[in-house]
């Protein structure tokens, strides 16, 4: 009990070391997580209708990012799609992390015959480009963001698989799991109790980094025209669109990429942190 | 030893050091004083934490980092050398001081052959032609005792064994023919007959040129053997500094006193037993132990015939060197190695017969305790949760009575209830072995196996947990399997006793009987290597049980 008031304590003390990067980077995907749950606070124009007249406008006070072709505001598809790609990374990541930390976690806990097979079966996902493997998954299920997602999840398992199974070999190796099975404990018991939590701060380290190349990977499916159909703003499918008019409007990709930028370094940023907190 | 009219080689007066973590400085030692003469060896003794490394380190300019001379002064031949630049000690290590560091396993470089690493002193120091240089390597290797030299010299420090290691970092310090030699803990990474070598070896050396040896040990019985003064050393300030046989025999500080009667190896009362009662009640039975490892070059035989039987209520120790066997034995007795050929009886029980959810079930009567308490404790779980859990594995018991039964062990042990929400990190190595027992003995076991339970630990808190296994025994009437390098701790607490080497027992039998008269010579070697037995005055002491 004066643990936890001694840790909320010590949460509190640490904070103002935040240092200013991560306080920013916290910032960053704080703002595009706001965009995805209430887009209206933010912008005034629809995401997917335009108006008629102020087709291709530079930025301005009036449209802060521009419009594109069709008169649409750039900034307002970006806020309206930061959902659509923000959704489809959080079921990719979810994906890759529940799956690949299961296999990882059976491969490195049974060991022997089980550990051959499953590791074999990631070492033979890792041989194949991610991108040929989500396109050629993607081709599988049908288009659309859903299984852009689990497209680009299941190239994810393989490597949340790799690094669970050698954390958990690490755990596994040490002298409290020993300690807890000779104490009488079950192997799934153990599992829970020990080395399941130990294993999972770095897991959860890369799960942070893979939110940010999920964000891109599906962007760039989108982009490829395999993600949501258009007039859906998802980002990588605006960065597509923008393609047509790069030499006369310029904010149509530049936007969208930059924003797509900003959230993976983000993400890259908080990884770090979480990683190096252990 | 003493010469009385030249002046002190090395005189370090009233030094303060500092290491600075975060944005405060933390000072570790406070004005140490103290004088080494030419010829002499001066022994720093004291627990961890208690700055004697880092005065040695301040001696070579071989701070960490952190680490600031804040006042005081460090006189080589007179010159303070406290103040100066790296480059400028860079002329005097190696040639008036060097070091024999601590671990030969990483002080060596792993790519580079022996003999290079010993011909770089001479290069640095330019002394002399290649030609030269190859000469001086190879008499450096025989006068270590490491033969033949040519073969020695031509090898990776992964070829070599730890004694070896330690002999081609004493060649590397010794090589100049300095007037100091350092030695920080020189040998506790060592086998205790190593060790021994290893010591003599610096003695020889120390003799024929007369070089003077700081000698940094936590072991007073090393230090009772081979120093001629003892600076004894207690949270970063001197307790008391003389001649060895007067500190020994008439310590004036309080804690050189706890320190000596501490010690396994300078106490000579073994502790008081009842005499061993019909063989009857056996609790633990090993016959023809026997385990093969699975190696590319055939089966290995880690174990070969081992048998020993324990009574219930007894200690009995099984002791030998690295590689002996000790450990492949222990693992068997409580069930995480299935052996090749034997039987192990616990309670009647043949072990060797359960597998699977009776295996599981029998975990209950044998308990084991780990020689590390940093890596035996989940560092995620409270010290409640972690005495609580094997509560979990059997019958279910109501949150109330689990409670009650942390609580009481908690108290057995001797901790404070308010250690139940705290993590293992908070708590020091002595706390967190009393957690590592408490939880082992929840369970309500018979028997309870210490695999090198006490070896990590410094002296005083070494003797306080021996005295609390001592009064769990006791109390609970409990048999100890007792597992240990330690010759001197295992004559104070066991009652029998299985000398084992290279994997076969090649002595046993009740304590007093096989140390007064063993069977095998290498009892005999074992014996004779235990620290402290050549000390000037044997210590009487209090019996610290």
């Amino acid at each position: 009990m004066s643990a936890g008031t001694d840790d909320t304590f010590r949460a509190g003390g640490t904070w103002r070391h935040v240092p200013p990067s991560l306080a920013l980077a916290w910032a960053v995907i704080a703002l595009v997580l706001m965009w995805a749950a209430v887009p209206a606070l933010f912008t005034g124009y629809s995401g997917t209708e335009g108006v008629p007249g102020d087709q291709l406008q530079a930025p301005s006070a009036e449209h802060w990012l521009g419009t594109d072709g069709i008169g649409r505001d750039v900034y307002a598809r970006i806020v309206y799609g930061a959902v659509h790609s923000l959704s489809g990374a959080f079921v990719a990541v979810t994906v890759g992390l529940l799956l690949g930390t299961l296999i990882g976690l059976l491969a490195g806990a049974r060991g022997g015959w089980t550990d051959a097979a499953l590791m074999r079966l990631v070492d033979s996902l890792l041989a194949v480009p991610s991108l040929l493997l989500s396109l050629s998954i993607i081709v599988m299920l049908g288009f659309g963001t859903l299984n852009v997602a689990i497209a680009v999840g299941a190239v994810a398992v393989a490597r949340f698989a790799r690094l669970a199974r050698s954390e958990v070999v690490r755990v596994r190796g040490s002298d409290y799991v020993e300690a807890a099975f000779g104490s009488g404990g079950t192997f799934w018991a153990v599992l829970r109790r020990h080395v399941l939590p130990n294993s999972l701060t770095s897991v959860i380290a890369l799960a942070a980094l893979q939110f940010g190349s999920a964000i891109l990977a599906i962007s760039t499916l989108g982009f490829l025209g395999y993600g949501a159909p258009p007039p859906t703003p998802e980002w990588g499918l605006l960065i597509a669109e923008g393609r047509n008019y790069l030499s006369r409007a310029w904010w149509l990709t530049a936007a969208p990429g930059v924003v797509v930028v900003l959230v993976v370094l983000a993400a890259d940023r908080i990884s770090k942190s979480i990683g190096r907190n252990t | 030893m003493t010469s009385h009219a030249t002046r002190p080689l090395l005189e370090i007066d009233d030094l303060a050091i500092t290491y600075r973590t975060g944005h405060h400085d933390q000072r570790v030692v406070h004005g140490v004083s103290f004088k080494v003469m030419p010829g002499e060896v001066v022994a720093l003794v004291g627990e961890s934490g208690s700055g004697k490394t880092t005065t040695a380190q301040a001696v070579l300019g071989l701070l960490a980092g952190n680490g600031r001379i804040q006042r005081g002064s460090i006189r080589l031949n007179g010159t303070d050398i406290s103040r100066w630049s790296q480059r400028r000690l860079d002329g005097v290590r190696g040639t008036t001081i060097s070091l024999i560091p601590q671990d030969p396993g990483s002080s060596l470089n792993p790519v580079r052959t022996v003999g290079a690493q010993i011909a770089e002193v001479f290069r640095l120091h330019k002394r002399g032609d290649r030609r030269t240089i190859q000469a001086h390597v190879l008499q450096l290797l025989e006068r270590v005792g490491l033969t033949p030299a040519e073969l020695r010299a031509g090898q990776y420090p992964h070829e070599l064994s730890g004694g070896m290691k330690q002999r081609v970092l004493i060649a590397i310090a010794v090589a100049l023919n300095p007037a100091l030699i350092v030695a920080d803990e020189p040998t506790s990474a060592l086998d205790v007959t190593v060790q021994r070598q290893v010591l003599d070896l610096i003695d020889g050396l120390r003799r024929e040129n007369g070089t003077s040896v700081l000698l940094v040990t936590h072991d007073l019985g090393v230090a009772a053997d081979r120093a001629d003064r003892l600076v004894v050393l207690q949270n970063g300030a001197i307790q008391e500094q003389g001649p060895v046989r007067e500190v020994l025999n008439q310590p004036r500080s309080a804690y050189t006193r706890r320190l000596l009667s501490d010690a396994p190896s300078l106490s000579k009362t073994p502790r008081r037993r009842p005499a061993l009662s019909a063989e009857s009640d056996l609790a633990v039975e090993v016959e023809g132990l026997t385990h093969d490892f699975a190696t590319a070059t055939g089966p290995f035989r880690a174990l070969d015939n081992v048998a020993f039987k324990v009574q219930r209520g007894t200690t009995h120790a099984i002791v030998g060197e690295s590689g002996s066997g000790k450990t492949t034995t222990v693992r068997s007795v409580v069930g995480f190695l299935k052996p090749t050929a034997g039987r192990i009886r616990v309670d009647g029980t043949d072990l060797t017969s359960l597998k699977g959810e009776a295996l599981r079930q029998f975990r209950r009567h044998i308990q084991l305790v780990y020689q590390n308490p940093f890596g035996s404790l989940d560092p995620r779980q409270t010290i409640g949760q972690i005495v609580e859990e094997p509560l979990l594995n059997f019958d279910p018991l109501p949150r109330e009575d689990r409670a009650a039964k942390v609580r009481d062990m908690m108290r057995r042990v001797q901790l404070p209830e308010g250690f139940l929400g705290r993590h293992p990190r908070a708590l020091s190595g002595g706390q967190r072995q009393r957690v590592a027992i408490a939880r082992a003995l929840v369970l309500g076991p018979r028997v309870l196996v210490l695999d090198e339970a006490v070896s990590a630990l410094d002296v005083t808190v070494q003797a306080q947990i021996l005295a609390l296994l001592d009064e769990l025994q006791k109390s609970l009437g409990l048999t100890y399997l007792f597992v240990s390098h330690d010759l001197a701790v295992v004559q104070q607490i066991s009652d029998t006793v299985s000398v084992m080497h290279k994997g076969r027992q090649v002595d046993g039998g009740p304590v007093g009987r096989v140390f007064a008269r063993p069977d095998s010579p290498y009892t005999r070697e074992l014996i004779d290597a235990i620290p402290g037995r050549r000390a000037p005055v044997l210590v009487t002491s209090p019996v610290p049980v």
